[in-house]
């Protein structure tokens, strides 16, 4: 028995056993492509072909959406998708492709959509038989979500949109998106409404999906075009006007920090040595494996007492992590929501600082592509370093981050 | 390069004389005009395909035409026909060509330029007046695991053979000629660190492209299989091509710091120019202090790389004890401060500097590269230790 294991009701208590029994024998083989660690990387049509099977068949065996009432399509159980979490992660199952369905518009759609909406949209999205992405960013509005210009135009029982979308990821495989459309052009605000748009089945009429190049030349997110797009009235959410504080319910789910467990699995991407002992930090930590292998000024680089201490520094900040996720769900020892609010930051900042202290570790084979075969690690760092803007920009900048934590949990005045 | 021991002064302008000023203001023109990061852009970023990292992407026209202003052979001496211009002003101008993140070998025929008038051979001379002509050559000295030592070169030439591999060799797509350091096995069967002069085509030699990040530059690994050397392909003087090589040093760490701060300047400018006129919150962001202190930090961080720069690049001609510990120092300083300010443009661009056609990718890689070449910061700071705790 785990220690997770110890403290569950008697349904979870249940449902741990059967999540095991079943992944016991039901995980998929390794795909013949590099593993994918989370869902907005799927880039192609083999990643989406083998994810969504996999999904498919978590959900149908009742380990996805199991919090979700039935008539949603969901296993009408209480507090059970956490043990699915985990029980995935150990059993190190392949990713889910659907993470925007699945953590940001699924939890929306709950708390904001319509029954017969949540009856149309939700069992797809929880199987992963339709994928979603996400609509808030613009050209003139990332930080400043609230100036969205993409206007919704009522006319009788329908919408007309027009506008234009950027930096979504997964769009060129989304059947729907979320969209925050602006309804009222007098009030910041509340002139803003929520919808969920139907962008697959519009593609080249009224919707233009064109895929954007990222800094590390691969694709992956995408711009949008509307023209008159024309929806009708059952796909809003909540009430005209009310878009923003929809939008606050689909950021805190995306942050990690809404009430709906977001279902998740992807440890078959972390996953390097399939023995089970019980792991050392030294080989959960991949900086180390490194600096014993590059040389630096002809000895091995963790020899040198510099890089030493910043690898050690580095563990540090990792095992702080960890630590920091914990410490959150112990009741009445600290402030949750601070802890919570924290945890983008540490985790991006520590993804981007630790690769580039890789490349420092590879000193001139960290010029290396993937594509050469010579490149430590299989040339990963650069592209991790390049990658992990995409973390601290995406979903709150670092910088917004910090303000929020400055102004949400300190109190300091507001920067805007 | 004047390898003097008298002691003489640093003049308070570095040695900034008129010709000096007048080499940046005309360089700095020439890449406005004929490299607007529009146009750079076009030239190595048109593929983002990371596959193709082998290529090796440059305007051969360009090229011609700074070939035909003379600027490979600034610092060679004017005894064989070169323009023997002072450190500082070749630092100002490759200052300008890292500010345009010039693909070309400028800074590996500068660097070779220097090692070669340390060797001070009548082979070397011959090599210059190549230089002189416009020929252009890269350094080769690396082993598999990149050391930044200059005795650690796995390259063999016995019996008149060169044989072995060499490692990260820049723009080696791009160059007429290596200079190729090897150990030379003598009649007493001990070895001495050679330094030879090979052409790209030479027999026997192999160019395998790296496959890199960075675009602007390329990189490979040369393979030497018996490749024959004749004896006046040998430019160092017995017995002393690590001394030469000591002594040019300091002017190879000052050209790449000199890229560096140059690069890092077009970082800077650009970055505070999208501060100045992205709104968001109704605001330019420039005017939260999360956006404008790290432009102020990385501004400083310039300013300071570029004092060291100048010091350093001035002491080669005036100070020369001292100029290795004061490249070091340039070295770091350029290091860290493109490390920070990389990070800074494309953070402070948002979605945008996330993306290919955004130009500020292109300089961060092209950083990420620079950092590394002859040592990252903690490897100058590791060599400035040893130089100042050995005197007395
Ligand atoms: C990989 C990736 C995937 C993404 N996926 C999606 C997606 O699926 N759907 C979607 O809608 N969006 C997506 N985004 C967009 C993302 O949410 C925005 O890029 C982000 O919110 C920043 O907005 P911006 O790009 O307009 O930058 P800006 O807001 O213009 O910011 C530019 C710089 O200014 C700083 N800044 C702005 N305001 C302030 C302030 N008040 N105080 C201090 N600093 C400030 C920022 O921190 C940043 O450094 C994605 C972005 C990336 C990089």
């Amino acid at each position: 028995m785990s220690k997770n294991a110890k403290r569950d009701t008697p349904e979870q208590e249940e449902f741990r056993r059967y999540c095991r029994d079943w992944l016991a024998s039901n995980v998929p083989a390794a795909p013949n492509f590099k593993p994918l660690k989370n869902g907005a990387e799927v880039a192609t049509q083999q990643h989406l072909e083998y994810y969504s099977v996999w999904q498919k068949s978590a959900y149908d065996a009742g380990l996805v959406g199991c919090d979700y009432p039935v008539e949603y399509g969901g296993g009408g159980r209480t507090h059970c998708q956490s043990i699915a979490n985990q029980e995935m992660l150990r059993a190190k199952t392949p990713i889910l492709p659907g993470a925007i369905g699945l953590g940001m518009a699924a939890p929306t759609i709950f708390f904001h959509g319509s029954e017969s909406l949540k009856q149309r949209l939700l069992p797809k999205l929880l199987s992963g038989e339709e994928l979603w992405c996400q609509g808030f960013s613009e050209p003139g509005a990332g930080s400043d979500l609230a100036s969205v210009q993409t206007f919704a135009e009522r006319r009788g029982d329908k919408w007309v949109i027009n506008g234009h979308k950027v930096w979504t990821s997964t769009a060129q495989f989304a059947t729907w998106m979320i969209l925050l459309a602006r309804t009222d052009k007098s009030d910041k605000y509340n002139g803003l409404t929520y919808f969920v748009v139907p962008i697959k089945s519009e593609l080249g009429k009224s919707v233009t999906v064109r895929p954007l190049i990222k800094i590390t030349g691969e694709t992956g997110f995408n711009e949008e075009l509307f023209d008159d797009l024309e929806i009708d009235d059952a796909f809003r959410l909540d009430d005209v006007g009310k878009g923003w504080q929809v939008a606050m319910t689909t950021l805190a789910h995306e942050r990690g920090a809404g009430p709906l467990t977001t279902p998740m699995s992807g440890g078959q991407g972390l996953a390097e040595d399939k023995d089970s002992k019980p792991k050392s930090e030294r080989s959960e930590f991949p900086l180390i494996k490194l600096a014993q292998h590059c040389v630096r000024n002809g000895e091995p680089a963790i020899d040198d007492p510099v890089i030493r201490d910043k690898v050690m520094n580095m563990l540090i900040r990792q095992v702080g992590i960890k630590q920091n996720r914990r410490l959150r769900r112990v009741p009445g020892l600290a402030d949750s929501q601070r802890l919570t609010l924290q945890d983008k930051l540490l985790g991006t900042e520590y993804l981007q600082d630790s690769a580039a202290l890789a490349l420092e570790i590879e000193g001139p084979a960290g010029t290396l592509s993937n594509f050469d075969s010579a490149a430590p690690d299989n040339g990963m760092w650069p592209l991790a370093y390049l990658s992990s803007f995409g973390g601290t920009i995406a979903a709150g900048t670092s910088e917004i981050q910090r303000n929020i934590l400055g102004e949400r949990i300190l109190g300091l005045d507001k920067s805007k | 390069m004047t390898a003097t021991s008298k002691t003489i002064q640093q003049p308070k302008d570095f040695g900034f004389d008129a010709d000096a000023l007048a080499l940046k203001d005309v360089a700095e023109k020439f890449f406005q005009d004929n490299l607007p990061t529009q146009k750079l852009h076009a030239l190595v970023a048109h593929d983002s395909n990371l596959e193709h990292g082998t290529v090796s992407r440059w305007d051969a026209d360009l090229w011609q035409q700074i070939v035909d202003l003379g600027w490979l052979m600034v610092s060679v001496p004017e005894r064989v026909g070169g323009m023997g211009m002072s450190a500082v002003a070749v630092a100002t101008l490759v200052e300008q060509a890292g500010r345009a993140a010039l693909p070309g070998p400028l800074v590996p025929t500068l660097n070779v330029s220097y090692i070669l008038g340390a060797c001070g051979t009548d082979n070397a001379d011959a090599a210059l007046s190549l230089i002189c002509e416009g020929s252009t050559f890269s350094y080769a000295a690396c082993n598999k695991s990149g050391s930044w030592e200059h005795d650690t070169s796995d390259l063999v030439i016995e019996g008149g053979k060169l044989t072995g591999e060499v490692h990260f060799v820049q723009d080696a797509q791009k160059v007429d000629y290596f200079l190729v350091n090897a150990k030379l096995v003598n009649d007493n069967q001990g070895v001495d660190t050679t330094l030879v002069a090979v052409p790209a085509n030479a027999e026997g030699l192999s160019i395998m492209p790296n496959a890199i990040i960075d675009l602007t530059r390329d990189q490979a690994r040369l393979q030497f299989d018996q490749t024959p050397i004749e004896n006046q392909q040998i430019v160092s003087a017995p017995g002393k091509a690590l001394e030469a090589l000591r002594l040019a040093t300091p002017a190879l760490l000052v050209t790449i710091s000199a890229d560096i701060c140059g690069a890092a300047e077009w970082q800077l400018q650009t970055t505070a120019e999208y501060a100045r006129t992205r709104k968001q919150f109704d605001r330019n962001i420039g005017f939260f202090q999360a956006v404008k202190h790290p432009l102020a930090d990385f501004m400083i961080a310039i300013d300071l790389a570029r004092s060291h720069l100048y010091n350093a690049a001035c002491a080669i001609d005036f100070e020369p004890e001292k100029a290795e510990q004061f490249a070091r120092m340039a070295k770091a300083a350029a290091s860290d401060a493109a490390a920070f300010g990389s990070k800074k443009s494309v953070q402070l661009h948002g979605g945008i500097g996330f993306t290919w056609e955004c130009f500020v990718h292109i300089y961060m890689k092209r950083q990420l590269h620079s950092q590394t070449l002859l040592g990252d910061a903690s490897h100058q700071r590791a060599k400035l230790a040893e130089l100042i705790l050995s005197q007395s």
